[in-house]
């Protein structure tokens, strides 16, 4: 079994669902999935003009991961745009800067609202859970 | 994607044309009609508008958009997100209980 990824810190999901090319002349074509980290990754970069260190610190991974999640993002944008295929945001190995969680056992993601106590999976119930912030 | 527990489960949130309200003492099962599922715009701020009206405490939906994810957040609602779409209502809430 390959060694999993590290979940990587996301401040704000994007804010779009996806991007959808028009006045194209080919049919409808399968469409890019931009995971939120890549999206993050390119806002960082490109947006907020950061260099690569900063950006990775932020993001809670090493320069190395970040050049290659920010490579994948311009690659998919680029791809997109030459191939005018629409562009989706999928949730990707990201984690986001809220009080979100993950079960060991069922892999369902969840997020504990402050008027919560119980620190157990909704679905199974387990208490094996670990916050998608720490990692 | 039905009104039934052998319906699949729908990874929309918004446009999910069903929901499935499952009170958990009980183990009682209600489906109620999405109305805004076809909406052009705002289906995931009435969904949840509509969730608030049945006093729901928890959503599982396979992703929630960024208003709906803000709203629900505000309200203190549960979110859950299953990223696996295979599984029918009745396997979902057997796994609950």
């Amino acid at each position: 079994m390959p060694r999993r990824k590290t979940l990587r810190r996301v401040v704000a999901p994007p804010g779009f669902r996806g991007y959808k090319p028009y006045g194209n002349q080919y049919g409808r074509k399968k469409h890019v999935d931009l995971l939120y980290e890549e999206y993050e990754a390119i806002k960082l970069a490109d947006y907020d003009f950061m260099t690569h260190l900063e950006a990775s610190k932020l993001m809670g991974v090493s320069r190395a991961t970040f050049a290659r999640v920010y490579e994948s993002a311009r690659r998919k944008i680029a791809k997109a745009l030459v191939e005018t295929r629409e562009i989706k945001s999928v949730f990707g190995n990201a984690s986001l800067d809220h009080s979100w969680f993950e079960c060991i056992e069922c892999h369902a993601r969840f997020n504990i609202p402050d008027n919560r106590t119980e620190q157990k999976c909704p679905i199974c119930k387990s208490d094996h859970i670990q916050s998608l912030k720490d990692q | 994607m039905g009104d039934n527990l052998d319906s699949g489960f729908d990874l929309r949130f918004g446009r999910a044309g069903w929901f499935c309200l499952l009170d958990e003492e009980t183990g009682e099962t209600s489906f109620y009609e999405n109305d805004s599922a076809e909406a052009s715009h705002g289906a995931g701020t009435r969904a949840v508008e509509k969730l608030m009206e049945l006093g729901a405490t928890k959503v599982i939906s396979g992703d929630f958009g960024p208003k709906a994810k803000e709203l629900l957040e505000k309200f203190k609602i549960q979110m859950v997100v299953l990223s696996d779409d295979s599984r029918s209502i009745a396997d979902i809430i057997d796994s609950i209980k």
